[in-house]
């Protein structure tokens, strides 16, 4: 072919598009959602159906990380608490189980139902709680929570069509649930819905941080009449946690969080003959090819990395770029991230809320210096923080190598990590070195290129041309290091049955 | 004049080639009648690795045949076992012709145990993958995959059959195998091993090893690259392998020893084996111009 006229060239001369500017160039007037998140000043435990005072009568204060104000005490469990907890479950089990499936699952479309009434009470709580943008726990958090009880509510009673060939289909018993600070109601909801539309009870752990969408949750299973003893929370730290997961009457352990304390939990369970699943870290490749709708792509990788604040196991953490238009998409996302609205979580106009603990933030700090000790480029836009309250800025890392920390360790945080790559199978190599494999992105105009991706990537979920979606009906959960088992869809529904 | 026969050495199945220990040990295996058979190997921790480097090399191509091209091969294997009966009866009962019956029933049940998983390979699929309805304009789609190389501990009993019942369904998704033969009566997989090199499996895709459980559990529980376990083990062994498959948070499917296992019912066979041994891979996929 010969080269191509230099006339085309000429035609269209090579003048940036204009940048629009916000920056500090107007005030935006505060937005905050006013409903009432209706707190009690004080949640005690949730056994047997009623809120209970702890044994010990300790209590420790839940902060909203916004303005490090108290917002609630929350009940500390200890084995005592932990062991009432199993009783009441163990007690619930048998009759749970023996309800129809159509009776389950009616009290499951009942708490979807209330769910759904009470919904900006709910979403206000969890970014008060939380630190997460209004805007995610009023979009995302809480109608999805609601979707995943009304998606298993109808599961109930269809077991039999779930699992073709068993000859018994049986629920474990009691099981005992674990749940991170990230996702609190909706993890909660992953949780609790698989689990009692297939028969088994509950004992469920909120994480520290996070306790008060689930006690408020306790007041909808009180409204919707659900058997005392079905569902039990206890709250507490990493000793509630570990009494939860050593219970001689747990059938199953279901855990979600960091993978150090999944090693560990395998560990302490091991020779039990308890079931278990784990979803635990990642560290994911989002794949930009040199044909993909760039400017779709940068609002998917801001998207993967900096939706709520980067604490997502399955962030695209590690951006790997096609060299040919690696510098284009590096501007345009530093352009992109200096008009993400970085302040309080409860303003509507907030893209990036508050970071969940100080002890999150420092572990952030922390990873943030080791990547510029280790000689990658930090890129953080212009911006101001609000004084009090726990706050980092979105930030891009370029010149970053394979081996260094913040390619290699999941930050949990608004921190991204840029690769680049050549080939196609560059791009399958380096996203997959790495001892996680929860999600991956891929995007490129060309529909085999995908397929061929989704084929090559080892990971559970993998995105195309979209990132961080989720739904009831789409089995989550990880390959490696990352975990096993699945929440969603009839897989993560075979989890907590035994078949015989 | 009568003729002195030719007495086979037995020799482990690994990479598609037939081997003695690296550490050059072996021990003796003895007939019912306390007379020698031969020298079987006792298999290293370093036999191990190098088991599962052959298996990780045969992984991806044999994961990349065709769902039709599995099941073709696991049939022909069947086929060769069939043909070999005498010769893996003979195996499983040396020095006692009065066991030859249930031997030959052993070797029948291994045959259709085989046929079985043989038809599964391009069908469970279709009853494990899925369209998923989500309530946003995507093609979101399930599939299952192999884990990789999966570690197989068969259990002192029925040292053909039950073997067999937990190789076939791992390598009918496309796994590959490191097993690791019974422990009391070695000697038949050792003539496995050939029936397996005769058959059309690609080298690598079962990796027969022989040896002490003692010795190799621990290697089988840490080894990062066993990406699943699937086997028969006492309640000491089971602790041991699930507090090392902490280190690289390994899948794990054992059954325990202390219950006794008919391999030969139907009910030990079918879709949920090969379900153990998958991971499941969801794809979000837009839908638009």
């Amino acid at each position: 072919m010969p080269a191509a006229p230099a006339a085309k060239k000429s035609r269209r001369p090579s003048r940036p598009a204009p940048e629009l500017i916000f920056g500090d160039l107007w005030e935006f007037d505060p937005a905050p959602e006013t409903a009432d998140p209706k707190l009690k000043p004080r949640y005690d435990l949730f056994i047997g159906g009623a809120f209970v005072a702890p044994a010990a009568g300790r209590y420790f204060d839940s902060i909203n990380p916004a303005n490090e104000q108290k917002l609630a005490e929350i009940a500390v469990a200890d084995e005592r608490d932990v062991d009432a907890a199993y009783a009441a479950a163990r007690r619930a089990q048998p009759g749970w189980e023996r309800l129809s499936g159509a009776e389950r699952g009616k009290y499951l479309y009942r708490l979807a139902r209330l769910l759904q009434d009470r919904a900006r009470e709910f979403a206000v709580a969890e970014t008060l709680d939380g630190g997460k943008p209004i805007k995610e726990s009023r979009d995302f958090d809480v109608p999805m929570s609601a979707a995943h009880f009304f998606y298993h509510a109808g599961w109930a009673d269809k077991l039999d069509y779930a699992f073709p060939g068993a000859r018994s289909i049986s629920a474990h018993g009691v099981v005992g649930q674990v749940i991170p600070w990230n996702f609190p109601l909706l993890m909660l909801a992953w949780k609790l819905a698989p689990a009692l539309a297939t028969g088994n009870t509950v004992v469920l752990k909120p994480a520290e941080t996070t306790s008060i969408t689930a006690l408020k949750l306790a007041e909808i299973l009180q409204e919707a009449e659900l058997p005392p003893g079905v569902v039990n929370f206890v709250t507490g730290a990493g000793e509630t946690g570990a009494a939860v997961v050593a219970h001689p009457a747990a059938a199953k352990i279901a855990f979600t969080g960091s993978t150090e304390v999944g090693r560990r939990i395998m560990r302490a369970t091991a020779g039990t003959g308890k079931k278990l699943t784990l979803e635990l870290g990642g560290k994911a490749a989002n794949i930009v090819f040199d044909d993909a709708p760039l400017d779709q792509a940068v609002e998917g990788i801001v998207n993967g990395i900096f939706f709520n604040q980067g604490h997502v196991c399955c962030a695209g953490s590690r951006l790997l770029v096609q060299e040919g238009v690696a510098d284009t998409v590096i501007a345009k996302l530093k352009q992109r991230i200096r008009v993400l609205r970085v302040g309080d979580p409860i303003d509507k106009n907030t893209d990036i809320g508050a970071i969940n603990s100080r002890e999150q933030l420092e572990r952030i700090r922390r990873l943030v210096d080791a990547g510029v000790k280790e000689g990658a480029t930090l890129h953080q836009p212009p911006c101001r923080l609000p004084a009090k309250g726990f706050y980092f800025q979105p930030s891009l890392f370029t010149d970053v190598q394979q081996s260094h920390r913040i390619a290699r360790e999941e930050i949990f945080g608004p921190v991204l990590s840029i690769l680049t790559f050549r080939t196609v199978d560059e791009a399958i190599e380096k996203a997959n070195n790495t001892a996680y494999g929860l999600s991956a992105g891929v995007w490129t105009d060309k529909g085999s290129r995908i397929l061929k991706m989704s084929t090559e990537l080892k990971a559970g979920v993998v995105w195309a041309n979209t990132y961080n979606k989720f739904d009831p009906a789409s089995p989550f959960g990880g390959y490696k290091e990352s975990g096993f088992g699945r929440e969603g869809g009839r897989h993560g529904l075979a989890d907590y049955v035994k078949l015989g | 004049m009568t003729r002195l026969p030719i007495t086979k050495t037995p020799k482990v199945y690994v990479g598609g080639a037939f081997i003695r220990s690296e550490s050059g040990r072996t021990f003796p295996f003895k007939d019912a009648r306390g007379a020698f058979v031969g020298h079987i190997p006792q298999c290293t921790r370093k036999d191990l690795r190098n088991a599962v480097e052959a298996a990780a090399k045969a992984g991806p191509g044999w994961a990349r045949r065709t769902a039709y091209n599995r099941g073709q091969i696991l049939y022909r294997l069947a086929e060769m076992i069939e043909a070999r009966t005498g010769e893996l009866a003979a195996a499983l009962t040396p020095g006692q012709p009065k066991g030859v019956a249930a031997a030959t029933r052993e070797i029948g049940a291994c045959v259709d145990r085989m046929i079985h998983y043989a038809g599964w390979a391009d069908k469970y699929e279709q009853l494990l993958g899925s369209v998923n309805p989500v309530a946003a304009p995507y093609f979101n789609f399930t599939v299952t995959e192999p884990m990789g190389v999966v570690g197989i501990l068969a259990p002192a009993e029925a040292p053909l059959l039950a073997l067999l019942s937990l190789i076939a369904p791992a390598i009918v998704s496309g796994n590959t195998v490191v097993a690791l033969a019974s422990e009391p009566n070695p000697y038949p997989a050792t003539v496995l091993g050939e029936v397996l090199a005769t058959s059309d499996l690609p080298a690598g895709v079962v990796n027969l090893l022989t040896g002490f459980r003692k010795e190799l559990i621990p290697t089988f529980a840490t080894h990062a690259h066993l990406r699943a376990l699937s086997g028969v083990t006492s309640a000491e062994e089971t602790k041991a392998l699930q507090i090392g498959a902490a280190d690289s948070i390994k899948r794990l499917h054992l059954q325990p020893a202390e219950s006794p296992i008919d391999w030969y019912d139907p009910r030990v066979q079918g879709l949920y084996p090969i379900r153990n041994l998958v991971e499941f891979k969801t794809t979000w996929h837009p839908v638009g111009a």
